[in-house]
């Protein structure tokens, strides 16, 4: 098996699509998914067949990856930039997440999108989309790893403004594309750090050297920050965290693939990526486990108010996202990838299964003119279902694995404020997934009723990818999480993370399920249960032979007993405002007053220069006559004082 | 006072001052040229003076001044047939009125 070649076409099949779908989709009409769609699953073919052989540690890969050097991109002196890949097992980890989901959401916009006029457009940028995330993982410099960071930001703004003509979105994908170029600069520092210090771009070899070589010029702990400032950016996390919210004004199926499964991954993958520089630097590690796990509660305080269902699913992934944060800056590398992995699979599913939802009562997000839906689509129902409960934590199913793990791996670390936040929030999520599931599928339909005769399942093309995302939901936790303490996901990882955990002497001590493990355990599943009853105990639950309707009554009168946190949670703490007074306000009479020193002070100054020069030109020229005497005057007169000038000196 | 240097000198000098006037006042190409030349014999005169009076100069004097003679015909002819090829063009031999460049 040649996987020199194999491997450029994993990001090169969707980049074919790309270019071939700009550049004809719009004659192909309603043909325009299948060239998008087949690149894709190609790809997802030998994503599959080159991460198998590579966890397996099949040749050539081996423990530690193997490399496909493309050609010398920048060539110049002592400067070199080399085009290539590389797949190691963290890499082929990713693959998995980005290429399966990739390729479920391609066939479900197929249904999704069947009835937009940007069909094509929409197909175009979903490969671009690939594309990007694809050389994002397989990079083996950091400079193509920004080029692709870049390219998932434009591919990001591209499809959040898809619906250009809406105001909302079109400032969505703007804020989004801003807020994420604060985090990019730092990013790009860090590149420039890491280049000051090693003299190379490439990651491994950079690496190498920011670990054993001599002294550094910039301190590895700047290294660090200004690389997790790029992770902040694009993962979202407190306070570049604005953007993602408002980037549900995008299609269900953008918000699923991009805004909760892979590009938002960025971040994670990112500091997965330089495990050793983070190790190095204890206390970046602290800044990046204080920031996750703040954007945690943050992020799921804001989630249970909520009244659109994709804005609980954003915050509801922030808040997951700030777990894998949470769990790189405790040390628990593999938990991270852990959690990204299962998370990847079942907020997928959440978020195709409200696309489902808001497609089945007619473009509604609103979740209080929602309802009773449970009966008329049972497909999307059970799904959803099944992904509530693999977020809220409920084992055995897969989120239940990863989130024990962080949080297990905290404690037993000696991060004991990382897990006592991290176990409110695990309640917490239970009670808003199931919220969101009381309000949505439960209790009597609330909008109008025009609406609910109209509601019905969406076409199989959207049902089946529901169905196949369900399976990982269920089963990836047990897969890749059993025997507990040394699981499978912990062989592929080991030696990915080997260095990292060197460095930062984190030995766990083993594993105890008859100790303090099954303690943590069982703390965790009783605050998940306990979130989730007082969802139910809220708003309601059917299930076959048990039911309970909801008691809004109840809900009104907590909300009135605790007015400042219910405002706060529904006002997302004021950041927007915080926001908007800060940037816009103060910011744009600093910009303002910047405007008027360039235009008064700067340019005064430079056209000022040139008004003079060209007056005393104007003025100077009078002097050129152009009449042949006046010059001879001027000669003799020249003549009379110098020889007068002489005459004086030589006299004395 | 007739075989003084200071007599040559003063008639040198009161020539080229002749012809320093009529360059800067006269309006004429041809008359312009022909000040030229005599600010040019001026000097001349001034030289062979100072040759006939101071013994060791007198062959250098001798060869300077032919020197001179020899640019000053050059520059006639030079500057004659500069003066021809305008006024053929402008129909004028004043120099004021040859502008072209100022506008």
């Amino acid at each position: 098996m040649n996987f020199d070649t194999l491997i450029p076409l994993i990001a090169a099949l969707p980049l074919a699509g790309f270019l071939f779908t700009a550049a004809v989709g719009r004659r192909l009409g309603k043909q325009a998914h299948w060239v998008p769609v087949l690149g894709v699953g190609a790809s997802w073919a030998i994503a599959m067949l080159v991460a198998y052989t590579a966890l397996t540690g099949g040749e050539p890969f081996g423990e530690h990856g193997h490399g496909v050097s493309l050609w010398e991109w920048i060539p110049a002196g002592s400067f070199v930039v080399e085009a290539g890949f590389f797949v190691d097992n963290l890499t082929a980890c990713l693959l998995i997440v980005v290429t399966t989901i990739g390729l479920l959401v391609h066939v479900y916009s197929i249904g999704y999108m069947a009835h937009d006029p940007g069909y094509w457009r929409f197909f175009a940028y979903l490969n671009l989309f690939m594309f990007s995330m694809l050389l994002l993982v397989l990079a083996d410099s950091w400079l193509v790893v920004f080029v692709a960071w870049e390219l998932v930001g434009l591919s990001s703004y591209l499809l959040i403004g898809f619906w250009y003509r809406k105001r909302s979105a079109a400032l969505a994908s703007k804020k989004a594309f801003i807020v994420n170029r604060v985090g990019d600069v730092g990013f790009a520092l860090g590149i420039m750090a890491i280049w000051v210090n090693t003299g190379t771009l490439d990651i491994r070899e950079s690496m190498e050297i920011l670990l054993h070589g001599d002294a550094l010029t910039i301190p590895i702990a700047i290294v660090a920050l200004l690389l997790f400032a790029g992770a902040m950016g694009k993962s979202a996390q407190f306070p570049l965290h604005v953007w993602l919210p408002d980037a549900m004004e995008g299609p269900t199926p953008v918000s699923a693939l991009i805004h909760a499964a892979t590009m938002v991954n960025a971040g994670v993958y990112l500091v997965a990526r330089a495990s050793p520089i983070f190790a190095s630097a204890p206390e970046a590690m602290v800044v990046v486990a204080a920031i996750g796990i703040f954007t945690a509660i943050l992020a799921a305080s804001i989630a249970m108010t909520q009244t659109d269902i994709k804005r609980v699913l954003a915050y509801s992934t922030l808040s997951q996202l700030g777990y894998m944060f949470a769990a790189l800056g405790v040390g628990a590398w593999t938990a991270a990838i852990f959690h990204l992995m299962t998370h990847g699979f079942f907020k997928g599913l959440l978020f195709l299964g409200s696309g489902s939802v808001i497609h089945a009562v007619h473009e509604e997000q609103d979740m209080r003119r929602m309802g009773g839906l449970a009966a008329k689509i049972k497909w999307t129902y059970l799904t959803m279902f099944v992904a509530s409960l693999a977020i809220a934590g409920i084992p055995p199913l897969a989120g239940f694995f990863s989130k024990d793990e962080i949080l297990g791996e905290a404690f037993k670390l000696g991060f004991a404020w990382v897990w006592a936040i991290g176990f409110v929030v695990a309640g917490m999520t239970a009670f808003y997934m199931f919220r969101l599931m009381g309000l949505t599928f439960w209790g009597a339909f609330r909008g109008p009723k025009e609406v609910w005769d109209k509601v019905h399942e969406s076409p199989a093309v959207m049902v089946v990818p529901l169905v196949l995302l369900a399976i990982p939901s269920i089963g990836l936790g047990m897969f890749l999480g059993l025997p507990l303490g040394d699981s499978t996901l912990h062989h592929w990882l080991e030696p990915v993370f080997h260095e990292a955990v060197e460095i930062g002497h984190h030995e766990l001590e083993p594993y105890a399920l008859f100790g303090i493990d099954g303690v943590l355990i069982i703390a965790s599943v009783a605050v998940a249960s306990a979130g989730l009853a007082v969802a139910w105990w809220l708003f309601g639950i059917e299930l076959p032979g048990f039911r309970r309707s909801g008691a809004p009554e109840r809900v009104a009168a907590i909300s009135a007993r605790v007015p400042f946190l219910y405002r706060a949670s529904l006002n997302k703490w004021w950041f927007d405002d915080l926001n908007d007074l800060l940037f816009i306000r103060i910011g744009g009479r600093v910009a303002a007053a910047a405007w008027w020193f360039d235009r008064v002070i700067v340019d005064g100054a430079v056209n000022g220069l040139g008004a003079v020069t060209r007056g005393a030109g104007r003025g100077l020229s009078q002097v050129q006559t152009g009449r042949v005497q006046n010059y001879a005057l001027g000669i003799a007169f020249g003549l009379i004082v110098m020889a007068g000038a002489y005459l004086v000196i030589a006299g004395r | 006072m007739i075989d003084s240097l200071d007599a040559y000198l003063v008639l040198s000098a009161l020539l080229f001052s002749i012809g320093t006037f009529g360059f800067l006042a006269r309006r004429n190409a041809i008359s312009m040229l022909m000040s030229i030349e005599l600010m040019l014999n001026a000097v001349n005169l001034a030289i062979i003076a100072f040759g006939a009076f101071v013994p060791g100069l007198a062959v250098d004097a001798s060869v300077i001044a032919i020197i001179v003679m020899a640019v000053a015909a050059a520059e006639a002819t030079v500057g004659l047939a500069i003066v021809i090829a305008i006024f053929r063009n402008r129909r004028t031999p004043l120099v004021d009125e040859y502008d072209a460049m100022r506008r």
